[in-house]
């Protein structure tokens, strides 16, 4: 019993010590919001990802596709209803008068100018630029009816959650889901 | 505050080796930081550079979309000159202070 205990103790003692701190080596970013603060925050992530020098790979699924169709990629909303962080002082019916989303949607768009923040297809533009990939989700391409044509250029292709797993192999990889 | 002696002059930089002063800066001095980051500067580095220390001399919030519209470089070459990073590497190489943008 005695011998077990102390060989035990003899491994504990030449365990390797880990010094040196694991850096991010990639990030995976799914965004499965169409809001414009969420698209924004994936948007932000990647692009700051690239500057720092790490590899970024994005996938939009589910409601997160309209970031990247053509039609809708630069006219994203924000929702003024069911989101108790936008004036909270404002009754939700005032905030869900016709035209009151768009009203609120462009107001926060002039901030971002302000703020010499890219529109989303520019976004994605550099975010090309800068070496990271943009996916569409397969599943969702599907229910919403949308081909690879829809989408804007930057978009390497459409794939499976297979695939999008794929992404994200090699260590010091994260995946952030919005 | 660090200070490096490069070339027998004392140059003050900050913990992460930015020139704590742009007037410091020389283009050897650059060579050598470039050099440090695996970079061989060419002219068009040099050009990038000195577009960078002029934005920052008028005070202009440095991001990566700005380097790409600045008529030098698009985005892509800015990271095909300084890969890695391209922002905060060319304004170490630049001495100038490390950017604050997240854009």
């Amino acid at each position: 019993m005695n011998e077990v205990m102390e060989r035990e103790q003899n491994i504990v003692a030449e365990a390797p010590v880990k010094k040196e701190k694991a850096k991010i080596k990639k990030v995976l970013i799914i965004c499965s919001k169409g809001k414009i603060e969420d698209v924004y925050a994936a948007l932000v992530m990647a692009n700051g990802a690239l500057m720092e020098g790490i590899e970024a790979r994005m996938f939009f699924t589910f409601f997160g596709l309209e970031a990247i169709t053509k039609k809708h990629a630069d006219h994203l909303h924000t929702a003024t209803v069911g989101n108790p962080a936008f004036m909270p002082t404002l009754p939700t019916m005032v905030a869900g008068l016709p035209g009151f989303e768009a009203f609120a949607s462009y107001m926060m768009k002039k901030e971002m100018d302000k703020l010499d923040m890219p529109h989303v297809t520019e976004f994605l533009q550099m975010i090309e630029a800068g070496g990271g990939e943009i996916y569409a989700c397969k599943l969702a391409a599907d229910m919403f009816h949308l081909k690879l044509e829809d989408f804007v250029p930057e978009v390497k292709g459409i794939i499976t959650v297979g695939d999008m797993y794929a992404l994200a192999d090699g260590e010091g990889t994260q995946i952030i889901f919005i | 505050m660090e200070t490096l002696v490069f070339n027998d002059t004392k140059i003050d930089v900050n913990e992460e080796g930015y020139l704590k002063n742009p007037a410091q800066w020389t283009p050897e001095l650059a060579h050598e930081f470039a050099h440090e980051a695996n970079i061989t500067l060419t002219d068009k580095h040099f050009e990038v550079l000195n577009w960078l220390r002029a934005k920052h001399a008028e005070g202009v919030p440095l991001s990566i979309r700005k380097v790409g519209n600045s008529g030098i470089v698009d985005i892509k070459q800015f990271y095909a000159l300084f890969p890695g990073g391209p922002l905060k590497i060319s304004s170490k190489i630049a001495g100038i202070p490390k950017p604050v943008s997240c854009i």
